[in-house]
């Protein structure tokens, strides 16, 4: 699975990180950082279920989940 | 309808106030019969207003900052013109490109760090205000005046570095303001205006040593080596004490209108603790307590219907967030709903710049609450006041307790 998120939509509604820790973080202003973008996205084993929860949590659909298929 | 004495109700789709009792008793009900019969309502109302009830359409224009202007968000008789970008109340009054530096002023004391450092705080100030409450031989108490609306002005009169013990006359404002806008222009003294308040509280201020809190920092900030002008800083403060306070008074009480009436859910946030961060965001969703506005600055249209330059529009994020269309459910409250998008705090550059602070207060006036009262019910049902205007929230709420718990 991988995720991508995009900071141009992000209004800092600060779900993502709430719900997926491990995912995102804050900046000091409030908007999301995607923690694994180094990765090219590449969501962690275990943390499927947080990917998908932040991307449902999204008021500005400023994150989308990619099933490998 | 029984009664044949009761007034006919008014056709919601061409003649709704959203400042009457009669609009604040059933808006829920009104929202959903729009949606299906008349998506865009107008009412001549106020000079004049739109109301859009579907989630598209509402999330549409507030991203749509080219042909809605903020230079006006509360919907009364006195159209503010010639005010914009800053507008009133900067930055829920600005538009780009003034916005954007305006709120990026504000961002760092409301972004998530920063507000999770007042928790402690303010579960003390929730344990206090029960500890008032609960006392021997007393089973009914209003949980709207003696708890809820308590607890966000003592927040942001600390934040802001004024006295809490000025509550009565931040929610005077904003019964003057929001729940009743227009109504009282022309009739005031001037010391009874928020304007008098603030030149008040700013004057003695500048001649006191700097302090740390949200007043000493606008009044420190200095933006390309200026500081910030009188306009916007009385704007700026004006806005951090009406925008914070019966907004979410409203959701803590909304909230303890419906566990009051859901043993159910009561139940399963006793037993089941870590439903609670869901549990808040459809508190949120279902109750979500704030209604904006827009003045149409360009001849434009809302999902085709056509709309006049400088026409007045409400944004009721609380239909948006009842729009089967948007959500599974909709008009269900799920405790633990999983995928939950509300727009309690808005959309697009406007998004609630308080929203940390508010789920923060809203989840510790709720634990709180339910740690001490695990089982309550609404003593007389009728006896409940929803507000009027653009903040939806129980403003008298008569609660009787069944078990309460020693702290």
């Amino acid at each position: 699975m991988r995720i991508t998120f995009d900071r141009d939509k992000c209004q800092g509604h600060g779900r993502c990180y709430a719900l997926a820790p491990d995912l995102f973080d804050s900046d000091d202003e409030g908007y999301a950082v995607l923690l694994v973008e180094a990765a090219d996205g590449t969501v962690p084993p275990g943390q499927e279920g947080a990917a998908t929860l932040a991307a449902d949590n999204c008021p500005e659909y400023a994150i989308t989940v990619h099933d490998a298929s | 309808m029984t009664d044949l004495q009761s007034a006919p109700a008014p056709k919601w789709a061409t003649e709704f106030d959203h400042t009457s009792d009669a609009y604040a008793a059933v808006a829920t009900e009104v929202w959903d019969e729009l949606r299906e019969t008349c998506p865009v309502a107008h009412s001549e109302a106020h000079g004049g207003v739109w109301l859009p009830t579907r989630h598209e359409d509402i999330a549409a224009i507030a991203r749509d900052t080219e042909n809605f202007s903020s230079e006006g968000v509360i919907v009364n008789i006195f159209k503010p013109e010639g005010l914009a970008p800053m507008g009133y109340a900067p930055p829920i009054t600005s538009d780009p490109p003034f916005h954007a530096d305006a709120r990026r002023l504000l961002l760092p004391a409301f972004g998530p760090k920063a507000i999770a450092s007042l928790e402690d705080g303010a579960r003390d100030m929730c344990r206090e205000l029960l500890d008032e409450l609960l006392v021997p031989g007393v089973d009914v108490v209003d949980a709207a005046t003696a708890y809820a609306q308590h607890i966000p002005v003592r927040v942001i009169a600390a934040m802001l570095g004024l006295p809490k013990e000025d509550g009565d006359r931040f929610r005077l404002f904003i019964h003057r303001i929001i729940e009743k806008p227009g109504e009282y222009v022309g009739t005031l003294e001037p010391e009874d205006t928020l304007l008098y308040y603030l030149t008040k509280h700013i004057q003695r201020r500048r001649n006191e040593p700097e302090q740390d809190d949200l007043i000493g920092y606008l009044l420190a900030t200095e933006v390309e080596g200026e500081p910030l002008s009188d306009e916007q800083l009385f704007g700026t403060i004006a806005l951090l004490i009406i925008a914070g306070i019966d907004t979410t008074w409203s959701a803590i009480g909304a909230s303890l209108w419906h566990l009051a009436q859901s043993p159910e859910d009561r139940e399963r946030l006793a037993t089941d603790p870590a439903v609670l961060p869901l549990a808040i965001e459809e508190f949120l969703r279902f109750y979500a307590p704030v209604t904006m506005a827009r003045i149409a600055a360009t001849d434009t249209d809302i999902g085709g219907c056509p709309v006049a330059k400088r026409d007045w529009v409400l944004l009721p994020f609380p239909a948006a967030n009842r729009d089967p269309e948007a959500f599974e459910q909709a008009d269900e409250f799920v405790i633990d709903r999983e995928k939950n998008r509300h727009v309690a705090f808005g959309l697009g550059i406007h998004r609630c710049i308080g929203s940390n602070l508010a789920r923060l207060e809203l989840t510790v006036a709720v634990d709180e609450w339910m740690k001490r009262v695990p089982d309550f019910e609404l003593a007389a049902p009728e006896a409940v006041r929803w507000s009027t205007g653009q903040v939806r929230g129980p403003r008298e709420l008569p609660i009787r307790i069944l078990r309460s718990v020693d702290a």
